[in-house]
C-alpha cells in the first residue's frame, strides 16, 4: 500500500499558545489545514479567519417555517375544514393558537438547526473520521498543515511550528484506503487488524 | 494568565489536568460495572417488573383498577404526571438557563441533569397515555388527524391538546440538546477505545466528530441557540401543564397564579431530584473534585429560593380566594387546610415551605447527608402539592350526595412504582454507558497554562485582563 506523507502535525498543550501560534503562522503565510481541539477554544475561529457561523440564520429560517405551518394548520382545521363552535369562541381564535404555534416554532427551529449542523458538518453514524492524532479529544490541540499546499519546505515548517510553541511535530499520512473512507473498509479493518491507534495505551 | 478570585471557590478542585478529567469520567464507562451498580440495577428492574405487572393488569382491565370515584376522576395518574414533568425541568434549567447566564458551575452537572430530564419526561408521558384507558386508540386521538367518522379533528382550543404538543416538543428538543452535548464526549471515548466493538459503537454515536475548529464553531452556535430556545420552552411547558387546571372552572383550579407557581414548583422539585441523584453519583463515581461543595451549596440555595417562591404562591392563592368573595373558591381553600385532606395540605406546607428554609444556615447546606434527606423531603412535598391541588379540589363537588373520600388502591401505588423502576433503570444504564460529566465543557472551564495547573477559575472577563496577557482576537 502506498503511503503519502503529506501532513505535518503540530501538538500543542495549551489553548493560549495555540491561538497565538495560529495567528503567528498565518501572518507568515502558512496555510493551516485545520486545528483539532478537545473542547471549543474561544477566539480560535477568529485566529483561523473563519466566517461567523450561519447556524443562527438556519434556526431563524426553520423557526419561521414552524410558525407559518402552525398558524396555517390550526386556522385551516378550525376555521375552514370543519368549523365547530366551542365555548362561543370565533372559529379562528388566535389567542388559543398561541401555545401550539410557539411549540411548533421551537420544534422546527431546533430540529432544523440541529439537522443543518449534522448535514453541513457531514456528521453521520457511519462516517469514518480522518484523525491526525487521537489525543485531540483528550488533552492536546492538534494543528494539521498540508505540505502540498504550502510553499515552504517541510524542514522550514517544522522549525516554525517548534518556534511558535508546538510540543511535538509529527508527520501524518493517510493510505489510499484510509482516504477513501469507506465505512465497510473501516469496519472490516477494525475486526481483522483490531484497534491500531488509541489515546490509551494499547495492550500487547 | 488567570485572574484568581478571592471570593469564589475553584470550579474544579484537586489540581486536575485535562488528562485527569478524561480519565476520571471515562473510567466508569470503560471498566466493568461495580457490584453496587448491579445491585441498583437489579432493584430497579424488580420495581419495573413488579410495577409493570400492575400496569399491565390496569391496561387489560381498565382504569377501574385505580381508586377513582364519582367526583375524583383524576388522582394519582395526573399527580404523578405533573410531578415527573416538574422534576424534568431542573435539567433544562441547568443546561439552558444557566448557560445563557454564563453560570459556569453548571458544566459538571448539566449532563446528568439533562439525562434526568429526559428520563423524567418519559415517566411523565406514560401517565396521560395510560390514563386514557385505551391508549392504543387514545394515542391516535391526540394527534391532529381527521378521524374515520368524518373530518372531526382535535380541538386546538383545548389546553389538553396544547399539552400534547408541549410535552412532545419538550421531550424531543431536550433529547436533541442532550445528544449534541454528548457527541464530543462520545468521540473522546471512541478515541480511547482499545477494542473494536466500543470503537465501533461509540464511533457511531459520535457521528464521526473530530473536534475540528470549524465544527466547534458551529457547535457552539448550535448549543447557544438551543439554550435560547429551551429557556422559553421549559417555561411554556409547565405553564401549559398548569393551564390543564387553570382554564377549567373548578374552584381551586381556576386561578391565574398557576403558571408562575407551577414553574417555580417544577424548578424546586427538579433541583431537589438533581441533588438526590448527584449526591449519590458523586460519591459512587468519586467526582468530588468536579461536583464540589460549592455546586451543592448553589443547588441548595436554588431549592431554598424556589421553595420560598412556592410558599408565597400558596399564601397568595389563599388570600386571593378570600379577597375574590366567591364562596365556592373560599370553601375549596378552607377545605384544603381543614377538611378531610388536612394531613396532605400540612405535609405539603411542612415539606415545601418550611423544610428548605434550613439552608440559610451554612452548616446545614454543607452537610451532605442532611441535604440528601431534605432533597427527598422536598420531593415528597411536591408530590403532595399536586395531590392536594388535584384531589382536594375534586372530592367536594357541587352535589353533596356524591362526595366521597379518595383511597388509592394497590394498582395506583404499583403503577407509580413502575415509573420509579423505569426512571432508575434508565438512569443506571446512563451512568454506566455514558459519560456522566460533560468532559468537553469541564475542560473548557479549566485553565491549564504552561503546564502549571491553576487551582482557581477565571471569574473576570477578558477586558479586565492586562493587555499583555490577553488572548488576541484581531487578525
Amino acid at each position: 500500500m502506498e503511503k503519502n506523507t503529506n501532513y505535518l502535525v503540530g501538538v500543542f498543550g495549551d489553548q493560549d499558545i495555540l491561538v497565538k501560534a495560529v495567528k503567528a503562522l498565518r501572518k507568515k503565510g502558512v496555510k493551516i489545514y485545520e486545528v483539532f481541539t478537545p473542547y471549543p477554544v474561544h477566539f480560535l475561529e477568529d485566529a483561523l479567519g473563519y466566517k461567523r457561523s450561519w447556524m443562527p440564520r438556519a434556526a431563524f429560517g426553520f423557526g419561521a417555517l414552524g410558525t407559518t405551518c402552525a398558524i396555517l394548520l390550526q386556522s385551516w382545521i378550525m376555521g375552514f375544514e370543519w368549523p365547530m363552535i366551542i365555548g362561543g369562541k370565533g372559529f379562528i381564535a388566535i389567542p388559543d393558537f398561541v401555545p401550539i404555534t410557539f411549540e411548533l416554532t421551537v420544534l422546527f427551529s431546533a430540529f432544523g438547526m440541529a439537522g443543518s449542523f449534522f448535514v453541513s458538518q457531514d456528521l453521520k453514524p457511519h462516517k469514518v473520521p480522518q484523525i491526525f492524532d487521537r489525543r485531540q479529544s483528550d488533552d492536546k490541540h492538534i494543528m494539521a498543515i498540508d505540505l502540498a499546499k504550502n510553499s515552504l519546505s517541510e524542514d522550514e515548517l517544522k522549525a516554525l511550528l517548534q518556534e511558535v510553541g508546538a510540543e511535538e511535530v509529527n508527520n501524518k499520512s493517510f493510505t489510499e484506503r484510509e482516504k477513501k473512507a469507506s465505512f465497510f473498509d473501516y469496519v472490516s479493518d477494525l475486526f481483522t487488524k483490531g484497534v491500531t491507534d488509541s489515546a490509551r495505551e494499547l495492550k500487547g | 494568565m488567570q485572574i484568581v478570585s478571592k471570593v469564589r471557590e475553584p470550579l474544579v478542585t484537586g489540581g486536575k489536568t485535562y488528562k485527569d478529567i478524561t480519565e476520571d469520567v471515562c473510567r466508569p464507562v470503560e471498566a466493568n460495572p461495580s457490584k453496587g451498580w448491579f445491585g441498583g440495577m437489579a432493584l430497579s428492574l424488580f420495581l419495573l417488573l413488579a410495577g409493570g405487572y400492575y400496569l399491565g393488569d390496569m391496561l387489560w382491565n381498565g382504569i377501574g383498577r385505580w381508586g377513582l370515584n364519582k367526583t375524583v376522576q383524576w388522582a394519582w395518574d395526573i399527580t404523578n404526571f405533573v410531578w415527573w414533568v416538574g422534576i424534568g425541568h431542573a435539567g433544562t434549567l441547568i443546561s439552558a438557563v444557566l448557560l445563557l447566564f454564563r453560570q459556569k458551575w453548571r458544566t459538571s452537572i448539566n449532563r446528568a441533569a439533562e439525562a434526568m430530564t429526559i428520563f423524567a419526561v418519559i415517566c411523565a408521558a406514560i401517565w396521560p397515555v395510560v390514563h386514557m384507558g385505551r391508549p392504543w386508540i387514545g394515542g391516535i386521538w391526540a394527534l391532529p388527524l381527521p378521524n374515520t367518522y368524518g373530518s372531526l379533528w382535535v380541538n386546538f382550543n383545548s389546553p389538553l391538546l396544547w399539552d400534547v404538543f408541549a410535552i412532545s416538543t419538550y421531550f424531543s428538543v431536550s433529547l436533541v440538546f442532550w445528544f449534541i452535548g454528548l457527541v464530543p464526549d462520545f468521540a473522546t471515548i471512541r478515541d480511547r477505545a482499545i477494542k473494536p466493538i466500543p470503537r465501533l459503537i461509540y464511533g457511531a454515536l459520535s457521528m464521526g466528530f473530530n473536534g475540528s475548529a470549524k465544527t466547534w464553531m458551529h457547535y457552539e452556535a448550535v448549543s447557544l441557540i438551543l439554550a435560547g430556545l429551551s429557556t422559553p420552552l421549559v417555561l411554556s411547558v409547565h405553564t401549559i401543564v398548569s393551564m390543564d387546571f387553570a382554564t377549567s372552572v373548578i374552584p381551586g383550579w381556576h386561578t391565574t397564579i398557576f403558571p408562575p407557581y407551577f414553574v417555580a414548583g417544577a424548578i424546586f422539585s427538579g433541583f431537589a431530584m438533581v441533588l438526590t441523584l448527584m449526591l449519590v453519583t458523586r460519591k459512587l463515581y468519586k467526582l468530588e473534585d468536579y461536583i464540589t461543595m460549592e455546586h451543592i451549596e448553589m443547588m441548595s440555595l436554588v431549592v431554598t429560593i424556589t421553595g420560598s417562591v412556592v410558599g408565597i404562591a400558596y399564601i397568595t392563592e389563599f388570600v386571593i380566594a378570600w379577597y375574590s368573595g366567591v364562596e365556592y373558591e373560599q370553601y375549596a381553600f378552607v377545605n384544603r387546610m381543614t377538611g378531610q385532606y388536612w394531613w396532605a395540605y400540612w405535609s405539603m406546607m411542612a415539606c415545601n415551605v418550611i423544610s428548605p428554609q434550613v439552608f440559610y444556615v451554612k452548616k446545614l447546606r454543607t452537610n451532605i447527608p442532611f441535604i440528601f434527606f431534605i432533597s427527598i423531603v422536598v420531593n415528597i412535598g411536591m408530590w403532595f402539592e399536586r395531590f392536594v391541588i388535584i384531589v382536594t379540589s375534586l372530592h367536594r363537588d357541587y352535589l353533596p350526595s356524591s362526595w366521597l373520600y379518595f383511597n388509592p388502591t394497590i394498582t395506583d401505588v404499583m403503577c407509580y412504582v413502575f415509573t420509579f423502576g423505569l426512571f432508575f433503570t434508565l438512569f443506571l444504564a446512563f451512568a454506566k454507558y455514558f459519560p456522566v460529566v460533560n468532559m468537553a465543557e469541564v475542560k473548557s472551564v479549566l485553565k491549564d497554562s504552561d503546564s502549571k495547573v491553576y487551582k482557581s477559575r477565571r471569574t473576570i472577563s477578558n477586558e479586565v485582563v492586562p493587555e499583555a496577557d490577553r488572548v488576541p482576537v484581531d487578525l
